[in-house]
C-alpha cells in the first residue's frame, strides 16, 4: 500500500495571505488602533494580526457594539477614521447600531467584516449575513472584496471616502477565502472615483452674496454645527464672529466649535436649548448656518423656524442644503474654506448693536435654571460640580436622554473635538465605550463618561477593556433609577403613566465595578459630592461613580413636539 | 408631478440596490426604472420615471442621487427635447374573427403580433408612454391576459432648441 506523503505546510511567512496584504494596507492608511472582536470568518485576519509587526494596537472589546462605539469616540476626538473589525453574521449585525450612529453624526469609520467563503455566499451558510444588503442604507459606501488583488485599492479608497467630504462610515466585507488566499504578488492601491469629488472651495459669487446680505442684516445670527469641527474651522469661525460681532448658536453636535463662555455665544439651540439661542433664531433676519443640517430637534416646527430670516447655508454636502429649510444663499463648501473667503471680505462696520443688546439681555434674564433639593442631588447641579472639579477641561462623552441634555447645558465646552455624544441616532449605551475610544485617541486627556443608569447597563461589559488597559476613564453614572427622558415625556404628555420607564432593580454599581477590578464609588448626598469628585479626579486609574440623583427632575426649557422654536416652556422657574 | 430623470452610473456591484434603496428610504415614488449598458464600457445608464410632490422634493432627489459615489451625472430631462421610449408586450384573448379586428386596432400604432396561439396573441408595441397606454386601453375590451412593460428609457435629442443646463453641480 502506498502511503501518501503529508502535504508540506505552506510557510505563510514566505508567502503573503490576503490578510497580510490587509495588514500592510492598514499600515499604509495610517491606522494606529483597531477596535475589534474575532470570530470564524476573520480567523485568517486575526492570524495575520498575531504574526504582524504592524505598528498598531488591537483593542479587544467584549461586544461588537462596544468596538464600534469606541471607534466612534476615537474618530470624534482625533478626526481620523476609527477602524473596526468583526466577524461575519452576528459579529457584523452587532455593529449595525454603531454604523447607523456614525452615519447620522457623520463620523469617519472604516469597518471590516468577515464573510463566509465566496463559494457559499448566498447559501445561508453558518454565520452568513448579507452585510452589503444590510449596510447599504447606513453607510457612505460599502464593498465586498472579490479578490485579494483588490485589497490595497479598496482599503485606500475606503479611508479616503470615510474621511473626506462629509465624513461617514465605510464597510468592507471580506470573504474568508479572500483573506486566506496566498499570494506572492504586490498589488496597486491606486484608485479613481469620478463620481465622488466633494466641493471644498466655495463659489466666490455665493460668498459675495453672503457678505452682502451680512452687510445689510440687522439681526444676524450664526448657527454652528459639527461641520465646523470636521473642517477644523473653529479658529476662523471665532474670528468671523468677532469681526462682525455675530452672535453664535451651536447645535448639540456643534458644542465646542465656538467657545461656550464667550460673550457672543448664546449656547445650544433646539428642543432643550437656551431661550436666548432659540429666540435669536426666531427673530433673526439673517441666519448663517455653518455645517449643521437643520435637524428636527433643532428646528422644532418648521413653519415657525426663523420665519423672518434670509437663510444662508454653508455645507460640504449639497443634499443638506434646502432639505428641510428653504435656503436663499446656498454655499457648497468646506466650512473653513468658506470662512477664509468670508474673512477676506470682512469689514468691521456693523449696525446691529440693538440686536446684540437684546440678545445679551435675554442671556442675562433667562439663564438656564434648575431646582436644587435640600438633601438629594440635583442632576444639573451634579454636572456643574463635575465641570468645576474637572476644571471644564475634560473630554465628555454621553449616552442619550436627560443626562445628555444636562451635560450639553451645564458642561460648557470651550474647544472643539471634546464633546462626544450620540446626536442623530440617540443611542443608549454609546457614552461609555465611546469614552474608551476617546481615551485611546487622546491618551493624555481627562475623559469623563457621563452616562445614565439605563444606558450604562447596555454596554458596561466594556469595563473589562478599561481594566485590561488601565484606561483612566471616569464614569459618572447620573443614576435616577429611571429612563429619565422617557419618564419626563410620560409625565408631560401621557398623564404620568410611567409605562416601563422606572427601574425597580439596578445592580450595585460599586460592586459591579469592583468585580471588574475597577474602583467603584457611590454618592447620594449633596454634601459629599465635592469630596467624592475631588477623589475621582485626583485618582490616576479608572473609576465608576454611582451618583444618586433626584428621579423626578426634568430637562428645561423645552420645545414640545410639534411646537415652534419660540414656544418654549419652562424658561423660568 | 411626473419627472423623467436620467442617471449615468459606474457599473460597480450593488449600484442599482444603492440607488433604489435610497429612493425607497427617502420615500420617492418610482413609477418605472430601466437600466442598461451605455456607449462606454463600465458605465450604465438609468432612466427613472418618478412622481414627486414639488420642486423642493425634486431637488432633493437629484441631490441625493448625485451624492451616491457611483453616480456620475444626473439630469432631469422632463422638459428637454428628448427621445423617450418604452416597450410593452401584451397578450390578448383572440381567435378567429377577432384577430383581424385586433390587427386593425394595432396597425396605426405600428405594433406587431409576435406570437399567436389558439386562443391568444401577443402584441409588441414600442413608443412614448402615452402611445403605449393608448394602445393598452384600446386592447383592454378584448381581454388582456398578460402585460409586461420595460419602463421608459430616454435621452436628449441630438439638437436642443435652447441651451441645456445640467442640474448636476459636480464636475464630472
Amino acid at each position: 500500500m502506498k502511503v501518501e506523503a503529508k502535504p508540506e505546510m505552506v510557510s505563510v511567512t514566505e508567502k503573503m495571505t490576503g490578510a497580510d496584504v490587509l495588514m500592510n494596507a492598514l499600515v499604509e492608511a495610517g491606522a494606529d488602533t483597531i477596535f475589534g472582536y474575532p470570530g470564524g470568518a476573520v480567523l485568517p485576519i486575526y492570524d495575520a494580526l498575531y504574526r504582524s509587526q504592524a505598528p498598531f494596537q488591537h483593542v479587544l472589546s467584549r461586544h461588537e457594539q462596544g468596538s464600534i462605539h469606541a471607534a466612534e469616540g476615537y474618530a470624534r476626538v482625533t478626526g481620523k477614521p476609527g477602524v473596526v473589525m468583526a466577524t461575519s453574521g452576528p459579529g457584523a449585525t452587532n455593529l449595525i447600531t454603531g454604523i447607523t450612529d456614525a452615519m447620522m453624526d457623520s463620523l469617519p469609520l472604516v469597518v471590516f467584516t468577515g464573510q463566509v467563503a465566496s463559494g457559499v455566499i448566498g447559501t445561508d451558510a453558518f454565520q452568513e449575513s448579507d452585510v452589503l444588503g444590510i449596510t447599504t442604507p447606513i453607510t457612505k459606501y460599502n464593498y465586498q472584496v472579490k479578490h485579494v488583488s483588490e485589497i490595497p485599492r479598496i482599503v485606500k479608497e475606503a479611508f479616503y471616502i470615510a474621511a473626506s467630504g462629509r465624513p461617514g462610515p465605510v464597510v468592507i466585507d471580506i470573504p474568508k477565502d479572500v483573506s486566506a488566499a496566498v499570494t506572492t504578488e504586490t498589488f496597486s492601491s491606486e484608485f479613481h472615483l469620478p463620481g465622488y469629488q466633494p466641493t471644498k472651495k466655495p463659489n466666490p459669487l455665493q460668498i459675495v452674496k453672503l457678505a452682502d446680505a451680512l452687510s445689510r442684516a440687522e439681526k444676524p445670527v450664526i448657527l454652528a454645527g459639527a461641520g465646523v469641527q470636521f473642517a477644523n474651522a473653529s479658529e476662523n469661525l471665532k474670528q468671523f464672529a468677532e469681526i462682525h460681532q455675530l452672535p453664535v448658536v451651536t447645535t448639540l453636535l456643534g458644542l465646542g466649535t465656538y467657545p461656550g463662555s464667550e460673550k457672543l455665544s448664546l449656547g445650544m439651540g433646539g428642543m432643550h436649548g437656551t431661550y436666548a439661542a432659540n429666540m435669536a433664531i426666531y427673530e433673526s433676519d439673517l441666519l448663517i448656518n455653518i455645517g449643521a443640517r437643520f435637524d428636527d430637534r433643532l428646528t422644532g416646527n418648521l413653519k415657525h423656524f426663523a420665519p423672518n430670516a434670509k437663510v444662508a447655508h454653508i455645507d460640504i454636502d449639497p443634499a443638506e442644503i434646502g432639505k428641510n429649510i428653504k435656503t436663499e444663499i446656498p454655499v457648497v463648501a468646506d466650512a473653513d474654506e468658506a470662512l477664509k473667503m468670508l474673512l477676506e471680505k470682512a469689514d468691521s462696520s456693523m449696525h446691529h448693536e440693538p440686536w446684540l443688546e437684546k440678545l445679551q439681555g435675554n442671556k442675562r434674564d433667562y439663564p438656564l435654571w434648575y431646582e436644587q433639593s435640600d438633601k438629594e442631588i440635583s442632576p444639573q447641579w451634579l454636572i456643574e460640580q463635575v465641570y468645576k472639579q474637572s476644571s471644564g477641561k475634560a473630554i465628555v462623552t454621553t449616552d442619550v436622554g436627560q443626562h445628555q441634555m444636562w451635560a450639553a447645558q451645564f458642561y460648557t465646552m470651550e474647544k472643539p473635538n471634546r464633546w462626544v455624544t450620540s446626536g442623530g441616532l440617540g443611542t443608549m449605551g454609546f457614552g461609555f465605550p465611546a469614552a474608551i475610544g476617546a481615551q485611546l485617541g487622546a491618551p493624555k486627556d481627562l475623559v469623563v463618561a457621563l452616562v445614565g443608569d439605563g444606558g450604562f447597563q447596555m454596554t458596561f461589559q466594556e469595563l473589562s477593556v478599561v481594566k485590561e488597559r488601565n484606561l483612566p476613564v471616569k464614569v459618572i453614572i447620573v443614576n435616577n433609577e429611571a429612563l429619565g427622558m422617557v419618564r419626563q415625556w410620560q409625565e408631560s404628555f401621557y398623564e404620568e403613566r410611567y409605562s416601563e420607564s422606572v427601574f425597580s432593580s439596578n445592580p450595585d454599581f460599586v460592586k459591579l465595578a469592583e468585580s471588574y477590578g475597577i474602583r467603584g464609588m457611590k454618592v447620594d448626598k449633596e454634601a459629599d459630592v465635592e469630596e467624592v469628585l475631588q477623589e475621582v479626579f485626583s485618582y490616576e486609574g479608572p473609576v465608576v461613580v454611582d451618583c444618586r440623583v433626584v428621579q423626578l427632575s426634568n430637562v428645561y426649557p423645552m420645545i414640545a413636539p410639534g411646537k415652534g422654536i419660540h414656544e418654549m416652556v419652562g424658561v423660568t422657574k | 408631478m411626473r419627472r423623467i430623470i436620467s442617471a449615468t452610473v459606474q457599473n460597480r456591484g450593488g449600484v442599482l440596490n444603492r440607488v433604489t434603496g435610497m429612493m425607497h428610504k427617502r420615500q420617492f415614488n418610482i413609477e418605472s426604472i430601466s437600466v442598461g449598458a451605455s456607449e462606454t464600457e463600465g458605465i450604465s445608464k438609468m432612466t427613472f420615471v418618478v412622481e414627486v410632490g414639488d420642486h423642493q422634493k425634486l431637488e432633493q432627489l437629484t441631490k441625493q442621487l448625485n451624492k451616491q459615489i457611483d453616480v456620475l451625472k444626473v439630469s432631469d430631462i422632463t422638459e428637454k427635447a428628448i427621445v423617450a421610449r418604452e416597450l410593452a408586450l401584451i397578450k390578448v384573448k383572440g381567435s378567429g374573427q377577432l384577430r383581424a379586428e385586433i390587427q386593425g386596432v394595432i396597425t396605426p400604432f405600428r405594433a406587431s403580433i409576435i406570437d399567436v396561439s389558439r386562443e391568444s396573441l401577443t402584441i409588441q408595441v414600442t413608443g412614448k408612454p402615452d402611445k403605449v397606454e393608448a394602445l393598452i386601453s384600446l386592447l383592454r375590451p378584448y381581454g388582456i391576459k398578460e402585460l409586461s412593460k420595460t419602463g421608459v428609457t430616454a435621452f436628449l435629442r441630438g439638437q436642443q432648441p435652447q441651451q441645456v443646463t445640467e442640474i448636476n453641480s459636480f464636475p464630472v
